[in-house]
């Protein structure tokens, strides 16, 4: 979410039970801010903490003058000083990908791989890594696998120019009540996968500066989504089953929307029996 | 009299006319012929039209009422004009048949309900009654010390669900009642309170025993069915079904509280039934999300015994059970008679605070688990608090089965569990995840810093201390911690339909070999038996010979 509408974006987000500490919310509107200053982000965003063992890694991230473009991700332990987190690879996040089990909260912790079979440790080695990975690693990946499956953004808030970037809609006003509810007014904010096999019927129907996205509504499993009004209906909470913590908040005919991920970075794989 | 007129004296014929001379003097010319002819003129123009219902006195008050409103410029050139807009104007219905219904959105509905919680109802005691004591918690100041460390929802709710929880206190007899958390659900999420009756209060039980009397009815009446068809019986099946475990008795064990639950503040709240051992034993195998309607059915495999409200009632007790802990020192263990012979193990679940409570210090709560105890006794494997043996009371059975009560005694151990009051040390992690991870709230300002403990193994479960003040919450969804994924319990195998036995299993068909020698040897003995034949035949013969 926004760093500078955090601390009402924190209200709207409470229900799940887990926000941060006065003291946290406190700094982190000033050294938000001097991110922005020193790396010259456009907006940060204040992406969200994973819960380690033994501490927590809170997420921030900048975005350039290009909105979907890559984003940098930085990760801090107390909200005070941050460090940039290492680009994503496709690699990365397919070692990330096997390893099951808490983030320990040090940075620096090794994983090593127990259950890998003979070709894979083979073709390790023959690359010149080793089999391990570091938390710094799996934690980047893990925000990468969190930010494609369940970053989500509502319809209409993002256009994407003739040129191919994307801006904020300045003409965005929020959505409806009634389009709040609906999963299809809700778009991941990553590059689209279904949006080609679409019948030209429906491609007919969509606006091409707005719709350049997958909706929620096709996401696999379905129901995956809870979409819920709290605070007396005057606010629509989207909270992911997949991974459990990402909650996504937008106040109906307001431009208030945004995501926060509060849990402990893990996919949780059981959702098909849990439904 | 007046001729002609009458004219009034500005008027030109005035004094032309001498009375009795003018040509109306025939008629009647009183003082108030005048008025006379204006209300004449007058009811002329109100004459309704035969076609279309106007007058011709409101049409053209209608029009010159529109032309002054209006004041449009040349308004003698497009007199017709208006006037036919005015006649147009009368067909067309003042209101539009199509209106925008003001809409009753539901979030005003939600907002009225939210309202009521804050006025007061009527009647009420006077202040000073209320300030006596009273088993609300103060909600506001577990919030407090949970926000230090970033748990809890926004200070809206939280005083909203203070405000639910006044109005519970109100109207059921409690004695100590606790905000105990909240767990979120698909549709709805639910709001749960902690809750314990004055003792000697019954609970609303007797619907149950009812129902469990109808049923016993039911099953006297089909044994009386079963011995009138002795004649032609199918086999009886050996199955014999587990023994059901009793649930424990309210006020003990896992069902020691009365939990309350609504999905929002304003909401009723609605009682949850006490938990059985066989819904415990069920839950632990499942791991399903919760819809928010505890009407809903709870579709698993192995079959879960209930709905949604017992699942979830199984759920808070294996949470209470593994999350609910204190500081060391604060509770101490009652002292209670025990008259009973069945106090196996499991050394009662009562306790009570200690007068002389010395809290440690933050720091020291947070370096150590062992200065954390749990304080609510824990669920054995039977689904129990304190272990039954099943077979004790099961007088009732038949007589045939007293053979295999016995060995069913033999296998059936005593299940024993930590005894209350033991300190999270002894709590065993998954893995190499400790069961717990303790933090202090700040580490800026360690001399107001609050002590938090996460589970590890209920994610969603924190507990905080801080002098003498300590609690427990839980925001979550409700389900245990589990590093593998969960793997639901294949169906049993086929269950043998007939024990296997000489009598019922094929014989093997003869192989070749078998079936040559046997036939050689069935020749051998019909050659010897015609020879016998042959032989009495000639003996036969050789007697016929002789008479």
């Amino acid at each position: 979410m926004e760093a500078a509408s955090l601390p009402a974006a924190l209200e709207l987000v409470a229900g799940g039970g887990v926000g941060l500490s006065p003291e946290k919310r406190a700094v982190l509107g000033a050294s938000l801010l001097l991110l922005q200053r020193d790396y010259r982000f456009e907006r940060v965003w204040f992406w969200g903490c994973v819960q380690g063992l033994r501490g927590a890694y809170y997420i921030a991230e900048g975005l350039g003058p290009d909105r979907a473009a890559p984003r940098s991700r930085l990760y801090s332990l107390n909200c005070v000083e941050w460090s940039l987190l290492p680009p994503v690879t496709k690699e990365m996040v397919a070692r990330a990908e096997r390893l099951m089990g808490r983030f320990q909260g040090d940075p620096s912790f090794e994983y090593e791989y127990t259950e890998i079979n003979a070709e894979d440790a083979e073709r390790l080695f023959e690359d010149g890594k080793e089999p391990v990975i570091k938390e710094e690693a799996r934690l980047v990946a893990t925000i990468e696998q969190i930010d494609r499956a369940v970053g989500i953004i509502p319809r209409g808030a993002f256009v994407k120019t003739p040129l191919g970037a994307v801006h904020e809609n300045r003409n965005f006003e929020g959505l409806s009540s009634t389009e709040a509810k609906k999963l299809s007014s809700y778009f991941h904010f990553t590059e689209p996968v279904n949006l080609k096999n679409k019948t030209l019927l429906e491609k007919a129907d969509l606006d091409p500066s707005i719709d350049f996205l997958d909706s929620l509504e096709h996401d696999i499993p379905q129901g995956s989504w809870t979409v819920q009004l709290e605070k007396g209906g005057t606010v629509v909470v989207l909270r992911s089953l997949l991974w459990l913590g990402l909650t996504f908040y937008h106040v109906p005919m307001t431009t208030q929307y945004g995501y926060i991920y509060f849990g402990t970075g893990e996919k949780n794989l059981d959702l098909p029996f849990m439904l | 009299a007046y001729e002609h007129g009458p004219y009034q004296p500005h008027e030109p014929g005035y004094g032309l006319y001498q009375p009795g001379y003018s040509p109306y003097d025939d008629q009647i010319p009183d003082p108030k012929s005048r008025m006379l002819a204006i209300q004449n003129a007058k009811a002329y123009l109100l004459k309704s039209s035969t076609t279309s219902g106007l007058n011709l006195y409101d049409h053209l008050a209608n029009t010159l009422t529109k032309i002054l409103d209006e004041q449009p410029t040349n308004a003698v050139d497009i007199i017709e004009n208006i006037s036919k807009d005015v006649k147009w104007a009368q067909f067309q219905k003042k209101m539009d048949t199509l209106r925008d219904e003001h809409e009753i959105l539901p979030t005003f509905e939600a907002a009225e309900k939210r309202k009521a919680l804050f006025l007061k109802t009527n009647g009420e005691e006077e202040l000073e009654e209320e300030i006596e004591e009273t088993p609300l918690p103060n909600v506001m100041e577990t919030a407090f010390y949970f926000e230090q460390a970033g748990i809890g929802l926004s200070k809206d709710e939280s005083y909203h669900i203070f405000l639910a929880l006044k109005k519970l206190v109100s109207v059921q007899p409690i004695q100590t009642c606790r905000f105990w958390g909240k767990i979120l659900g698909l549709d709805m999420n639910y709001i749960i309170a902690e809750v314990q009756y004055h003792e000697g209060e019954k609970e609303e039980e007797r619907e149950e025993e009812v129902i469990e009397e109808g049923e016993k009815g039911m099953a006297e009446v089909e044994d009386e069915d079963e011995e009138k068809e002795k004649e032609d019986e199918p086999p009886k099946s050996i199955y014999k079904p587990q023994p059901v475990i009793p649930k424990e008795e309210n006020g003990t064990g896992a069902n020691k509280y009365v939990y309350f639950v609504c999905n929002e503040p304003g909401k009723p709240w609605v009682k949850l039934p006490p938990v059985t051992p066989a819904q415990i034993v069920c839950a632990r195998k499942i791991k399903k999300f919760f819809t928010g309607r505890l009407d809903a059915p709870v579709v698993s495999f192995p079959p879960f015994p209930g709905n949604e409200a017992n699942y979830l009632r199984a759920q808070i007790a294996r949470i209470s059970a593994g999350t609910q802990i204190s500081p060391i020192g604060f509770y101490q263990l009652a002292e209670v008679e025990r008259d009973d012979e069945e106090e196996q193990g499991g050394g009662g679940d009562t306790y009570e605070e200690n007068p002389d409570f010395q809290p440690l210090s933050v720091a020291e709560m947070v370096d150590s688990l062992s200065t954390w105890v749990h304080h609510r006794q824990s669920i054995l494997k039977q689904g129990r608090c304190v272990w039954l043996n099943p077979f004790q009371n099961s007088e009732e059975e038949e007589e045939n089965e007293e053979e295999e009560k016995v060995e069913d005694l033999d296998e059936l151990q005593q299940e024993i569990g930590p005894p209350i009051l033991t300190p999270l040390s002894e709590d065993e992690g998954i893995q190499n995840i400790p069961a717990w991870t303790a933090q202090l709230s700040t580490n800026l300002i360690p001399q107001y810093a609050v002590a938090i403990l996460q589970s590890n193994l209920w994610p969603g479960a924190y507990a905080f201390a801080s002098g003498m003040k300590f609690d427990n919450i839980y925001f979550g969804w409700g389900h245990k911690y589990s590093p593998e994924s969960h793997a639901p319990a294949l169906p049993p195998p086929v269950q043998a339909e007939y024990p296997s036995g000489p009598e019922i299993t094929e014989t093997r068909d003869p192989t070749l070999e078998e079936e040559l020698a046997f036939k050689a040897a069935s020749e051998e003995a019909l050659d010897a038996a015609e020879e016998e034949e042959e032989e009495e035949d000639v003996e036969d013969d050789e007697e016929e010979e002789d008479d």
